[in-house]
């Protein structure tokens, strides 16, 4: 079993393709683990994890909480939606408080890019971002990816689509870096409102002497790329974190970028539909289009749980070895 | 008592002057330039391979004080303009109150006579409370003292009420300071948009929300005649409508700061550093080459700071909730001069105007120079010295500086003040 080169995981830039490699191969096991009547292995048994959620978040902290407990960690929440700092306190005084009770790795998720940076220099634990404001979400990236590269064995040539609120999405920020990475040939397709400024830059750029990843592309118009998708990747529309409407009304998005039983029909036959959840029915996917078999979310959810113990195990446990026995 | 300069390199564009020579001060004014001036009763120092300029002028300041001296106060902010080398600063009205009556202008005056050598101006707000929605007392302040007009910090976003104040400022002859931000295409934004915005998922505060308001006031400038100075111009399209607008005859100013000039939002890397968060935000690389152009060929008329103390717990904080701004007071002098001087892509006759001379111009403050009979301000250099910056050695009570940790090559090693030292020997004289 070999090791992560990054201490930290904040951003999919701090994971090299060997790293995800890694990730994505060691997750595996887990996935059996959590098949077993008694799903636990005392891997990481001693060690505290803690979930430091300052953001609203059910499945991601459930899936962080579930994965640190079935590895034997001490796996408390800490956070909440009344955060520290609604009392008054910096996220640097809170990180260095959680540091004083001997974390051995936290997961924070926050509303401000940038945050978990912040506990990495104020406390000795490991770090996993579990999203940060608009930017990365890198354990949903290493999910998706792994999903991806179940269903079709490998990542490189596969055509990805990723659908819907680009501008917002710390899950693109993330997915559209893995994918690339791997070899994947992305196109965003989004109203230019919901593009940011430079979207190519979202994509990983090519190592110096390698030949260069395929470049992505950018679309307003879901079914001119549509035929040709093997992932069709759809991004929730977050209300909350949309300022200003960036389209005239759920109706109008829902017919120009949502998935129905016609763009179904449009589809390859083995393409699929992936998407982060929660699902907004009627807007992203009708429901044609939810409970369709090509819809692996819950493959991802499945697989998010293997994905983080994998992580974790991979960012604390390294060499002694003994989930798999 | 009599000051002898001694073997000075003095540099005074506005005279005429640059040449190794004695500067003989008496009773804060200067009475002699002349070679081999004997000083037989008062103190001499040796300026031998110093230089010698007209005081500099830095009109664009945060003091912070009253109501947020745990962030600076006037007589810290006074001992780091020595340290840089400004003998006079220009204060804006966003304190706490805000700077918007007269008395407070007056207040502000007393209090910086007080408690610093250093000149204080003070620049009075363009409307009541800096809420963009009535005019301010104007013509109280100017008679209390006020040399400018300004909502800096937001802008006047109605354009109908920025008409309004124009006209009413115009009648008192002090310039408008204009902040240049259309707060409904900035947004949320903290960041240059583009790419820094995408790859760090911060919300973007596009150039063209500074620009369009730059446009908007040259436009309300030709309308009312009043004179109009564009604050911390960030942009390439910025800069040049302000030059297309002095092309055209307009009494248009602008100035440009020391971190726009020399850092770019490419030095934004995804350490989330918030001590480069500024309003405006560092724009491009290409936008940064531009403004050293510009300033240079005199699109640009003035360097000034934008300094914007904070406490440090105030920076440490995600980079959404930190607040914006840098200190500038200290470095500005030692950045222009290794990055334009020390290059050769500029002579200091030039930092001298851009430093000295326009600030005052634009602001009407009596001129100083290196003349007979001119009022004894003025900055001595030491343009052999090397040094790095470093937060521990700020006069100001602020370590949020942009420019920690750059190392750069000359620095005040004196500054008077009507006579007075405010810098001696490179350290700050306590008022």
């Amino acid at each position: 079993m070999g090791a992560l080169s990054c201490r930290h995981v904040l951003s999919m830039s701090d994971l090299s393709v060997d790293d995800i490699d890694l990730v994505l191969e060691t997750a595996t096991p887990f996935k059996e683990v959590n098949e077993r009547a008694i799903k636990k292995t005392p891997t990481l048994r001693g060690l505290t994890v803690v979930n430091f959620f300052l953001e609203a978040s059910t499945r991601t902290r459930t899936s962080f909480e579930i994965a640190a407990k079935r590895l034997s960690a001490d796996a408390i929440n800490f956070g909440g939606s009344a955060s520290a700092t609604a009392k008054g306190e910096s996220l640097v005084d809170t990180a260095q408080t959680l540091d004083a009770m001997n974390c051995d790795l936290v997961v924070i998720r926050h509303r401000y890019a940038g945050s978990p940076f912040i506990l990495t220099q104020n406390m000795r634990a490991h770090v996993i971002n579990g999203g940060d404001g608009k930017h990365q979400h890198p354990t949903q990236a290493l999910l998706d990816l792994y999903t991806i590269r179940e269903r079709f064995g490998a990542v490189k040539g596969l055509r990805v689509g990723v659908v819907g609120d680009i501008a917002h999405s710390r899950v693109c920020g993330s997915l559209v870096w893995g994918l690339t990475a791997l070899g994947a040939q992305v196109v965003l397709v989004a109203p230019p409102t919901l593009l940011p400024a430079c979207p190519k830059l979202l994509a990983c750029p090519a190592t110096p002497g390698e030949p260069e990843t395929a470049p992505v592309t950018v679309s307003s118009r879901l079914d001119d790329v549509l035929p040709e998708l093997d992932v069709v990747y759809m991004l929730r529309i977050q209300m909350e974190r949309i300022e200003q409407a960036p389209f005239p009304s759920l109706r109008e998005y829902a017919q120009l970028f949502g998935i129905n039983r016609r763009r179904l029909a449009a589809m390859k036959p083995e393409a699929i539909i992936m998407h982060p959840g929660p699902v907004n029915r009627g807007v992203e996917l009708t429901s044609d289009a939810v409970d369709t078999a090509r819809n692996l979310l819950l493959y991802q959810v499945n697989a998010g749980v293997a994905v983080r113990m994998a992580l974790m195990y991979l960012l604390l446990g390294g060499e002694d070895d003994g989930f798999a026995s | 008592m009599a000051l002898l300069l001694k073997s000075a390199r003095c540099i005074d564009p506005s005279v005429g002057l640059d040449r190794v020579t004695d500067l003989l001060i008496r009773d804060g004014r200067i009475v002699e330039v002349a070679e081999g001036i004997q000083l037989n009763k008062g103190v001499e120092i040796d300026c031998t391979g110093l230089i010698a300029v007209p005081g500099l002028v830095d009109l664009h300041v945060h003091l912070r004080e009253p109501g947020q001296e745990h962030k600076e106060d006037i007589a810290s902010a006074g001992r780091a303009a020595a340290k840089g080398g400004f003998t006079a600063m220009c204060a804006m009205p966003n304190t706490v109150p805000t700077t918007d009556t007269g008395s407070r202008v007056k207040a502000v005056l007393a209090r910086a006579s007080e408690v610093t050598r250093t000149r204080v101006h003070v620049a009075g707000a363009l409307t009541a409370g800096l809420k963009g929605e009535a005019l301010s007392e104007m013509g109280d302040m100017r008679a209390h003292g006020a040399v400018a007009f300004t909502d800096d910090g937001r802008g006047v976003q109605d354009s109908g009420m920025m008409r309004r104040a124009m006209d009413y400022a115009k009648q008192f002859g002090l310039p408008v300071l204009a902040h240049c931000q259309d707060e409904s295409l900035s947004g949320e934004g903290v960041v240059n948009e583009g790419a820094v915005s995408t790859r760090l998922g911060l919300a973007g505060y596009p150039a063209c929300a500074e620009e369009l308001h730059i446009a908007r006031d040259i436009a309300l400038c030709e309308l009312t005649g009043c004179a109009l100075h564009v604050q911390h111009v960030s942009s390439a399209r910025g800069v040049a409508l302000v030059r297309a607008a002095k092309d055209a005859g307009l009494p248009v100013t602008c100035e440009v700061t020391p971190h726009h000039l020399f850092l770019c939002e490419d030095d934004i890397d995804d350490t989330y550093p918030t001590s480069l968060k500024m309003s405006p935000p560092l724009r491009t690389r290409e936008d940064r080459d531009a403004l050293q152009k510009a300033l240079l060929d005199g699109a640009i008329d003035c360097v000034a700071t934008d300094h914007a103390p904070h406490a440090p717990h105030e920076k440490a904080l995600e980079f959404e909730l930190a607040p914006n701004g840098t200190t500038g007071l200290e470095t500005a002098l030692g950045l222009v001069y290794t990055a334009l001087v020390a290059t050769g892509r500029a002579e200091l006759a030039l930092l001298v105007e851009r430093m000295a001379h326009a600030p005052r111009r634009i602001l009407g403050l009596d001129p100083v120079s290196l003349a007979v009979g001119s009022v004894a301000d003025l900055t001595v250099i030491d343009p052999a010295l090397h040094w790095t910056v470093e937060a521990s050695d700020f006069e100001s009570k602020a370590r949020n500086s942009a420019f920690v940790g750059r190392q750069l090559v000359g620095r005040a090693r004196h500054v008077l003040v009507d006579g007075y030292a405010t810098l001696e020997n490179g350290k700050a004289v306590p008022c």
